[in-house]
């Protein structure tokens, strides 16, 4: 592997550490805001200096300068020498958002953009100026950047250029056996003696010396030293191993940190000793500041640092493993998959392939006795068929959690933004749905929450006032009912206010003055294009998609949202979606000579009208009684411009189908098999046909065309009244 | 990806790099040709599904191998005499470019006939009675053999045809 590949893939492992570390913190600082436990901010600190090592190593130092800001305010949060204020802890959410921007424009190979970072650093200075870093002014001043990825940094900030180190937190944070601390008196080094002893597995984790030596020889002239004392006899030897140690003396006025960083990969699997030369008379003359313990009296304050090289124990970075490069390549087209899914998967395969030996047998000699044998074969290959085909299904499952990992972050923000003290819930989150209709359900979420927060829920006063505790609740449940999954977004807050939605309504001419609707067509109306409570504008839910794109996208999924709602005592938005959006539960249908199939889902029942059931309006629009409610009919053979068996109505058959609550009957000459179909797009190939959802394949190679049956209603209803109908 | 490649190998094979391959078919006494790097393959006539709201000269949806793929008759296309489809009935299964990445459709014709090598200086411009054909859709004549081949612009042909489809059916 060349090392140009090597370190592509190093730091892509990086990019993906750093954002699951972002993500880390992200989580950490939220639950901050409730009560702060050390072991959540040391999580917090930990990854940001991962990033923070990671960051300087590969040469983002932009990154690393401001994720250090950032980790010196965490730091002494833990130290408990800083309260973790609500102000403070924003202040530590939006240096996530501008880490992961900035990490983000690295990882596009983009220059990094350091606006946001630079407004924040005034920020997080600010916040470290006020008392608590004052406290600690006496701390050391770090002469030289710390280890980076290892042991943790003593706090010097850059950034804010004050200095806000504890003077005690060294000796908290080194772990004595592993660490030598050496005291350097800055300006005088001369130069580096760095005793190198890998561990043997070096070269497993893809480390070669060689390429530390040749960096280092970038920094100044370098000798190198090795020791073959510990090399093994010929035959002995083992070629994967390390058996030597080296020397190294850099010359030249070279800063430690750079040196560590040379060394940071092999860091976790070796022992280094870094010494500094110091100019002591002749250049080149070596002394030893170990067993030197009062070094060169610091007589100005910032004379002393404290630098810790962390050996091969206390590693905290663990090595870059290949393995671990090969599993952070996937990209946003792949997904994630449980073993034992792929275990399962394998295991069907295995009977599938001896269910298929054990029918090959029947072809090589054919014996009528066998025919008992080949039919149980095959009722065999027709269940593994089955099972495969479900547990491949199961593979683009996800759990809805990927979708509701994003909402404890938007609602602490909003709430904040808006004044309002929301407290969020989340259940169901292992609730699993398809991939591809949990990345299209991601929007409309995001923009029903926000409308639940902006508009549903009120300000803190008014609940006080409206007898209800002061902190609202919002609540996002995810669970399975049928063949179908719920998702409820739930308000205690205000509820929808009829009287302005019919207001509204009424003046923008989208229903009739005296027009008297249900509840449930009051709501609907929200959905409609354009409507909107414009006297209420925020920068909240003026963004995004609005009422109708929300539908429409859940429509297009197969699914429909329904609104619940008490004045008063909040609302429900319940939306169901499809299970998958491969597979159909379809009934087939014939019209004519041709073959259709619709949802099951959508179909409520089929009936064999008779003539005293039909009735029509004005001589055009024909209505079944089914019920006690009147349906339209909808002739398929007519909208498909079919030659049917008969155009009689009482001679076929009505299929009531319901979609968006609306209910319609859909004539058609007979009904054939109920069976699962595999969708198949048109649009690919050709373009998306009015009435038609898809298509599908026959048993018999032939395609089969499957209705959409909620356009169907929609278009039919629209074409008989010519107008749009709101009650959806 | 398949029309790089194939182009790569049509440069190398012909010493002439101008010359480029045609596939000729038949259409009642006519002979067309059609650039053979838009060609996947050629098959044999199969059960059309009818799609609803589509002009004549679409046929339908076919299966192919799990796909859809829509079939245009040429000669309905062309407005020649309509024909029974029978045995020697083939479809030529071109690519063209769609709205999102290439999209595969079928065209019907009479018969395939022979792939040709033709200079582009031996191409000759359309004229402007082309009867029933749209003169854009004609990249030029040519002749073969003391044959007039007319050579197509599939790309805009299908296209053209696949949208009218979508226009009449909105």
């Amino acid at each position: 592997m060349s090392l140009d590949l090597e370190m592509e893939e190093i730091v892509k492992v990086f990019f993906e550490e750093s954002f699951e570390g972002l993500d880390a913190m992200e989580s950490g600082l939220l639950t901050l805001d409730s009560h702060a436990d050390r072991e959540t901010i040391n999580t917090i600190f930990r990854a940001a200096h991962s990033i923070k090592g990671g960051a300087g190593t590969f040469g983002f130092l932009e990154i690393s300068q401001f994720t250090h800001s950032v980790e010196t305010l965490l730091d002494e949060m833990r130290n408990g020498m800083r309260a973790v204020t609500p102000d403070a802890v924003q202040v530590l959410l939006q240096s996530v958002d501008v880490i992961r921007e900035m990490t983000q424009s690295a990882q596009a190979k983009q220059p990094i953009v350091t606006v946001g970072a630079d407004a924040l650093s005034g920020e997080l200075a600010r916040i470290l100026a006020q008392k608590g870093g004052a406290a600690a002014a006496t701390a050391a001043v770090s002469g030289a950047e710390t280890t980076a990825g290892a042991g943790p940094a003593p706090g010097a900030n850059p950034a804010a250029g004050a200095d806000a180190a504890a003077p005690g937190a060294a000796a908290v944070r080194s772990k004595p056996a592993a660490v030598v601390p050496i005291i350097i008196a800055p300006g005088s080094i001369e130069g580096w003696r760095i005793t190198f002893t890998p561990e043997p597995t070096l070269f497993k984790t893809c480390n070669d010396p060689l390429r530390i030596f040749h960096e280092l020889a970038t920094l100044g002239p370098l000798e190198v030293i090795p020791h073959v004392k510990a090399l093994p006899s010929l035959e002995a030897m083992d070629p994967t191993l390390c058996y030597l140690s080296w020397t190294l003396v850099l010359r030249g006025h070279v800063e430690h940190a750079r040196i560590i960083e040379v060394f940071d990969w092999v860091e976790a699997v070796s022992t280094i000793i870094y010494e500094p030369l110091y100019l002591g008379g002749a250049i080149g003359e070596i002394q030893e500041p170990r067993g030197n313990p009062a070094p060169a009296a610091p007589s100005r304050k910032p004379a002393t640092a404290e630098v810790t090289a962390v050996a091969a124990a206390a590693a905290a970075v663990p090595p870059a493993a290949p393995a671990a490069a090969l599993k952070a390549a996937g990209d946003a087209g792949s997904i994630r998959v449980a073993t034992e899914k792929v275990d399962a998967l394998i295991n069907l395969v295995g009977e599938l392939v001896i269910t298929q030996s054990m029918l090959g047998r029947f072809s090589e000699k054919y014996d009528p006795a066998d025919l008992e044998a080949m039919r149980r074969g095959l009722i065999q290959l027709s269940r593994n068929t089955r099972e495969l085909q479900e547990s491949v299904m199961q593979i683009r499952m996800l759990p809805i959690g990927f979708s509701f990992n994003r909402f404890p972050r938007l609602v602490h923000d909003l709430s904040r933004k808006l004044g309002k003290k929301v407290e969020l819930k989340l259940c169901g989150e292992n609730t699993e749905l398809d991939k591809t209709v949990l990345e299209k359900i991601g929007d409309p979420l995001v923009h029903l929450v926000r409308n639940a927060l902006d508009h549903g829920m009120e300000m803190p006063e008014q609940r006080l006032a409206a007898g209800k505790s002061e902190t609202g609740t919002l609540e996002l449940n995810a669970f399975h009912e049928g063949g179908s999954i719920i998702v409820e977004v739930k308000d205690d807050g205000a509820g929808l206010n009829k009287a302005r939605i019919l207001a509204k309504a009424r003046e923008r001419g989208l229903i009739q003055e005296d027009e008297i609707l249900t509840d449930e067509q009051i709501y609907n109306l929200i959905f409609v294009a354009g409507f909107s409570t414009a006297d209420k504008v925020s920068d909240v839910s003026g963004r995004g998609v609005g009422m109708d794109v929300v539908r429409r996208n859940i429509n297009d999924l197969g699914g429909h949202v329904q609104i619940f709602s008490t004045e008063g005592l909040g609302s429900t938005i319940r939306i169901r979606l499809p299970l998958t959006l491969a597979i159909l539960e379809g009934q087939v249908l014939r019209v004519g000579k041709e073959i259709y199939v619709a949802s099951l889902v959508s179909i409520i029942e089929t009936v064999q009208p008779t003539r005293e059931r039909l009735s029509s309006v004005a001589g055009r629009a024909e209505l079944f009684n089914h019920r006690d409610s009147y349906l339209p009919i909808i002739r398929l053979h007519d909208l498909f411009d079919i030659e049917p068996d008969s155009r009689d109505i009482a001679k076929g058959l009505l299929v009531v189908v319901e979609a968006d609550g609306r209910r319609a009957s859909i004539l058609v000459d007979e009904l054939l098999a109920q069976q699962q179909v595999v969708i198949k797009s048109l649009e690919t190939n050709f373009k998306q046909v009015p009435g038609l959802a898809g298509a599908t394949i026959h048993g018999d190679g032939t395609v089969a065309l499957i209705l959409d049956v909620p356009g169907l209603i929609t278009n039919f209803l629209e074409r008989q009244s010519g107008r749009v109908e709101l009650a959806a | 990806m398949t029309v790089n490649t194939s182009a790569a190998d049509a440069t190398k094979e012909s010493a002439d790099s101008a010359k480029e391959q045609y596939l000729s078919f038949i259409l009642g006494r006519e002979e067309y040709g059609v650039d053979i790097k838009k060609v996947q393959e050629i098959k044999g006539w199969d059960t059309v599904t009818r799609v609803p709201y589509s002009p004549p000269h679409v046929l339908g949806v076919i299966n192919l191998r799990g796909s859809i793929v829509p079939v245009i008759d040429l000669r309905i296309r062309f407005g020649l005499e309509r024909v029974p489809h029978d045995a020697t009935t083939v479809i030529i299964v071109v690519h063209v470019p769609g709205d999102r990445g290439e999209r595969t459709v079928g065209m019907v014709v009479d018969a395939v006939s022979d792939v040709y090598n033709i200079a582009a200086e031996h191409i000759l411009p359309p004229p402007d009675a082309l009867g029933s054909i749209e003169k854009v859709f004609v990249r030029g004549l040519a002749c073969q053999d003391g044959k007039m081949l007319i050579l197509l612009d599939v790309d805009g042909l299908v296209v053209a045809s696949v949208s009218d489809a979508a226009k009449a059916a909105a």
